[in-house]
């Protein structure tokens, strides 16, 4: 490997203004982040504006740091209100609002922050070491095996997502039709424009993120005013004690490795990973029973694990293009129109963008860690604002945010239009998630599936022979039949019971995720089945 | 089970000597939060504050809607001309695409009784529809007489109407957060929103 690239990202990233602009998107990650109902998908796309007003590189930087802030904003809120910001940090629950009542929040929060920052390190340095790799690899890909990773991918995050299959496969294909929207490539076509001038560009990625994840989000919970807990008035030095750390630094460390391995899957890794790291750490400890009471490695284990993969999901991002999880989607976005594309060519033909990118998650997990703990009390503070506070402040940094990507008044229509569709299919159990993937890979798959037709002279056939393309389609014949399976199978066992067969969408979701990891005990998983379809945000 | 009696029992030790606070402290950061609960008990909790799920004709409906927003999208479509395999027309892939969402709608519409994972409107609902409500106003008006107005009335309505803040929040709320919105997009980051000011 080449190393001199990697040194020249650092060079570039290391410049003062972009390590303000980074710092600047830790802190407002961070304090968008904690706002309960908010999401890491939905902090990074209301904050998407704030970028554009930047050169390319700095507002990949800052895209880093808002990144690495909204993520540990979700683990402010599990730990402190008992509401995870995402299915990932659920499990960060359980010990840290224990740890919370026994008025050591701060150092519930104090070890989270180390350990994202121990997972995420971990994780940027293997993703600095593989990524090259894979993307050499990848160079060699033809449309036909973009098309069936494209497709596995928006299926994969459809398939283990939270709730109904059948819906989540729905909002995937609304995501797609919505891709179509505009003036066709090939053939200039305009389609679905409704002779409307705003729309014969397409639709924007940036409002109807912002729509569907962040007004939605701001809709929805303001019918849900009042449920939420009061959080802690003061919380303690959030400074560890050496024995605290000495006590979490091999569940850090286990979690970090497990992280890494199971984020680069689709979809579900970042969850699934946090779920193993605690199962793991809960059935190594000499004393399984504090586990759920306050055990700090219950805190550190899921924290470090989340945290490495969530940094190992960018992996299929920049080396195939394909972003793995919604939230990874909105980066896609972001950088799309930055002018990069993500994607095998990356690494070789724009090495200092490739390596901006990666560099810019070291620092800006740097300043996560700096930042996180001595602002603990902030954060705190904003949590006790009154949510009819922060409603209208929220909803006006998005509409006032949208605007100033293009200076167009339609997007804040569009912001309108896909919060409230975003808030009606919040209401009728359809996941936001899968429809702004698809979106997002909406081009990209027509194109290539057109490409490859034409290529195959409209042999459907051809996508089968190649060895690559062949062999995805497999994997993707494995991920559409295994659960249909499994699901015939119950059903039959069932019936000899009762009638009273599981509803696909809760019993088929579960069991995927739960199945893989074999060190996780058998209780782990069932017991964090509910919890996840009441998240504050989706973000798959 | 009182909060207290669990909250003492395995964790008296580690509390006491870890550096940490004492428990006296703990016991009066205890009371302030809500009991801790395993995370069996807290899976059921979560279980139980769950929205009610809608009733079968609302799945019902459901499923139709998307019936019919595929339906709508395949006869758009074959409208853009579908083109052979070989050579695809630009509304070769809408067609597949809304195919799929109108055969998808159909196992919905199969599935409708089993389903449950949607919910219920209640009277808490009603808030949305006037919030929307205002922020339409905001896209019409900001580039005709600046950011700042809409902002405020926006901001007062829902502190005021749908926050149930009171006056002198309200008002004092949406001058403020206006205010800072300026200094902040158009002051430093200066950001070409049209402004009256």
């Amino acid at each position: 490997m080449d190393i001199a690239p990697v040194i020249d990202g650092f060079g570039v990233v290391l410049q003062p203004e972009n390590l303000l602009y980074c710092l600047i998107g830790v802190v407002v990650g961070m304090l968008v982040g904690v706002l309960p109902g908010l999401g890491p998908a939905a902090t990074i796309a209301i904050l998407l504006p704030l970028t554009y007003a930047v050169e390319p590189v700095t507002a990949i930087i800052m895209l880093a740091g808002i990144f690495y802030g909204a993520q540990y904003g979700g683990t402010i809120t599990s730990v402190l209100l008992r509401l995870p910001g995402e299915a990932s940090s659920v499990v960060t629950v359980f010990d840290g609002y224990a740890l919370a009542r026994q008025g050591k929040a701060g150092t519930a929060l104090g070890i989270a922050a180390i350990g994202s920052f121990v997972g995420g390190t971990v994780s940027i340095i293997a993703l600095t070491l593989v990524a090259p790799f894979i993307a050499s690899f990848a160079l060699d890909f033809g449309p036909p095996e973009y098309t069936m990773l494209a497709l596995l991918g928006i299926l994969l995050v459809a398939a283990v997502g939270n709730g109904s299959r059948t819906k989540a496969f729905v909002a995937a294909a609304i995501g797609l039709l919505l891709a179509t929207v505009g003036r066709d490539g090939f053939t200039g076509a305009e389609r679905f424009t409704f002779e409307s001038l705003s729309m014969a560009d397409g639709l924007d990625f940036v409002p109807i993120a912002m729509g569907i994840f962040g007004l939605a989000e701001i809709l929805h919970s303001l019918e849900n005013r009042g449920k939420l807990g009061k959080p802690p008035a003061k919380v303690s030095n959030p400074w560890p004690s050496r024995k605290d750390l000495k006590q979490s630094s091999g569940a850090i460390g286990r979690g970090s490795v497990i992280g890494f391995v199971l984020g680069i899957l689709p979809g579900g890794g970042a969850v699934l990973s946090s779920l193993a790291a605690y199962g793991l750490e809960k059935k190594r400890s000499k004393t399984p029973e504090r586990f759920g009471k306050g055990a700090i490695e219950g805190v550190a284990a899921p924290e470090s694990a989340n945290n490495a993969a969530a940094t190992s999901s960018f992996i299929p991002l920049l080396t195939l293009g394909i972003p793995a999880n919604a939230t990874i989607a909105v980066i896609f976005g972001a950088l799309l129109i930055q002018g990069i594309t993500p994607g095998p060519g990356l690494v070789e033909d724009h090495p200092e963008l490739f390596w901006g990118v990666v560099n810019s998650m070291y620092i800006g997990n740097i300043l996560l860690l700096m930042m996180s703990i001595p602002l603990v009390g902030l954060f705190v503070k904003i949590l006790t604002i009154r949510a009819s506070i922060m409603a209208p402040i929220t909803v006006l940094i998005t509409l006032i945010g949208v605007y100033t990507v293009n200076n167009n008044s339609f997007d804040i229509v569009l912001v309108i239009v896909f919060g409230v569709l975003g808030y009606l299919m919040k209401k009728a159990g359809f996941e936001p998630g899968p429809l702004v993937l698809a979106f997002v890979l909406g081009s990209l798959l027509e194109s290539n599936a057109r490409r490859s037709l034409i290529l195959f002279d409209g042999d459907v056939a051809g996508f089968a022979t190649r060895p690559i393309s062949g062999t995805l389609l497999a994997v993707l014949v494995v991920v559409l039949v295994l659960p249909l399976l499994g699901f015939v199978l119950r059903r039959s066992l069932a019936g000899r019971s009762g009638p009273a067969a599981p509803g696909p969408g809760g019993g088929v979701t579960g069991e995927t995720p739960s199945d893989s990891p074999s060190d996780t005990p058998t209780d782990t998983p069932s017991d964090t089945d509910a919890p996840e379809g009441r998240t504050k945000e989706s973000s798959r | 089970m009182s909060p207290r009696g669990r909250q003492a029992a395995p964790d008296e030790k580690t509390v006491g000597t870890a550096a940490g606070p004492s428990l006296e402290k703990a016991a009066a950061v205890a009371d302030d939060l809500p009991e801790a609960a395993s995370p069996e008990e807290l899976a059921a909790q979560w279980e139980a504050e769950k929205p009610e799920p809608a009733g079968l004709t609302t799945n019902v409906v459901l499923a139709l809607l998307v019936i019919g927003f595929g339906g709508a999208g395949v006869v758009g479509s074959l409208a853009l001309g579908t083109g052979s395999l070989g050579e695809p027309g630009p509304g070769t892939w809408p067609l597949v695409v809304s195919s799929a969402i109108a055969l998808l709608g159909l196992v919905l519409l199969v599935q409708a009784r089993a389903t449950s994972d949607t919910e219920r409107f209640t009277s808490d609902s009603w808030v949305v529809p006037p919030a929307v409500l205002t922020l339409v106003p905001f896209a019409y008006l900001i580039e005709i007489v600046g950011f700042e107005i809409p902002s405020v009335v926006l901001a007062f309505v829902w502190l005021k109407v749908l926050g149930r803040e009171g006056w002198r929040t309200s008002v004092v709320g949406a001058l403020l957060m206006t205010v800072s919105f300026y200094l902040i997009f158009v002051t430093a980051l200066g950001v070409s929103l049209p402004h009256l000011f």
